[in-house]
């Protein structure tokens, strides 16, 4: 048993400060504090940063700067599983 | 389709609550029951069947197909048609805006997507359904989309990129055009089921206080606005009226939950559709908060240009409306 040792994720939540990006944000904080995940938890709100990743919709969702979520609020037990991959 | 929100209305006001059939509050809140529920299941139903429509067609997939084809002009109709159908977020028309320039797509066709967008949108349509029945909307939703792709297609005509902020330019100059596929990996409608049910019950949610609120406004305005009181200012069919109807509409950045409502009155109370039609438009299409949001991506100079033309196809649809109705 035992946690594995994964280096840190890196989670950056996309939005330019609307609503339900700073609800994606809450969710994404609670989750990784309730699970106690390795991982640095960033908000990007630079339209010119978010742009770098391509997403077209916000809120998103980058790990390790892949997109694994956009458009929408997820729920927590999305951002869990999500989290777990 | 709607006899058991009616049975139900008068179940728990007449019934539950024990107030007559034939006072006047009883009336005013059975009516507000009724209407309350009605709008919010259209809603829920409106944004469950455009939850469908995007899981098939995604935004990206509009984008990568306007990028690669010519279409002889039907890009501008496309666009438009899918600004109505795409759950209107003004936090997206940013990235939506740089998404489509980098794209290679033109300028005009990515106008004609961002006027209809909120300008057709779910709550719009449901509140539209719910208070002034399926006709009445459909010409709505058919003026909003010819509106966007008529005005998408004349901006598209004014040469209007040099007028992009500056490091948008520069994507307009290096803009591709998209030969890889941008897209998630497919998954079956049943997977995304739920999350379009959640999708559309959260959106529900966050508009309950404002379809209340809006309902219950309207209900108060009809009780205590005299009749034919707009009428005598606004609804003569003097000329300047419609434009009135549009600039006083623009600081009213309400959603369309509150404003349907108020609507409903102006026109029951002698206001020509037309210009009560020109007067949501201009509330939904032209907002401020939007305007700020675009700052980011075009010069001031542009976002004028952008609204004044939104703002006189807004007036002339107007004009054709009270001609026509």
């Amino acid at each position: 048993m035992g946690r594995q040792t994964t280096i840190m994720k890196d989670v950056k939540i996309l939005g330019t400060g609307c609503p339900k990006c700073k609800q994606t944000t809450a969710i994404v904080e609670e989750t990784v504090n309730r699970l106690g995940i390795e991982a640095t938890v960033e908000k990007v709100e630079d339209i010119m940063e978010i742009m770098k990743y391509n997403v077209m919709v916000t809120p998103a969702i980058a790990i390790d700067g892949k997109i694994v979520m956009k458009g929408r609020v997820p729920s927590a037990s999305e951002v869990e599983a999500i989290l777990k991959n | 389709m709607f006899d058991w929100i009616q049975h139900f209305a008068d179940w728990l006001i007449y019934g539950l609550f024990g107030i007559g059939t034939e006072t006047h509050l009883g009336a005013a809140l059975n009516f507000f029951v009724y209407d309350t529920l009605k709008i919010l299941l259209l809603l829920f139903l409106i944004v469950t069947l455009m939850g469908v429509v995007n899981a098939y067609f995604p935004v990206e997939r509009l984008r990568n197909f306007l990028s690669r084809n010519q279409l002889y002009g039907g890009e501008y109709l496309l666009a438009s048609t899918f600004g109505a159908v795409t759950p209107f977020c003004s936090c997206s028309s940013v990235p939506l805006f740089i998404g489509f320039v980098r794209g290679g797509i033109p300028l005009g066709v990515t106008f004609a997507f961002l006027i209809t967008s909120p300008l057709v949108n779910e709550v719009a349509l449901a509140m539209f359904l719910g208070m002034f029945g399926w006709k009445t909307t459909l010409v709505y939703a058919t003026t909003g989309i010819l509106l966007g792709t008529v005005g998408g297609w004349a901006l598209g005509k004014m040469n209007l990129q040099n007028y992009l902020s500056d490091w948008v330019k520069q994507l307009w100059e290096n803009a591709q055009r998209e030969t890889e596929a941008l897209e998630e990996a497919p998954q079956t409608l049943m997977q995304r089921m739920p999350d379009i049910v959640r999708g559309a019950w959260d959106i529900v949610r966050g508009v309950v206080l404002y379809v209340v609120i809006g309902i219950g406004i309207g209900a108060a305005m009809h009780g205590y606005v005299p009749e034919n009181f707009f009428a005598q200012y606004l609804g003569g069919g003097q000329w300047w009226t419609i434009p009135l109807a549009v600039i006083l509409a623009v600081p009213m950045y309400a959603n369309a939950a509150g404003i349907v409502p108020v609507i409903q009155v102006f026109v029951a109370k002698g206001v020509p559709l037309g210009t009560a039609i020109a007067f949501m438009m201009g509330t939904v299409g032209l907002s401020l908060p939007e305007a700020t949001l675009l700052k980011k991506v075009m010069t001031m100079k542009l976002i004028a240009i952008f609204f004044g033309t939104v703002a006189a196809f807004i007036i002339l649809s107007g004009y054709l409306f009270n001609l026509i109705f």
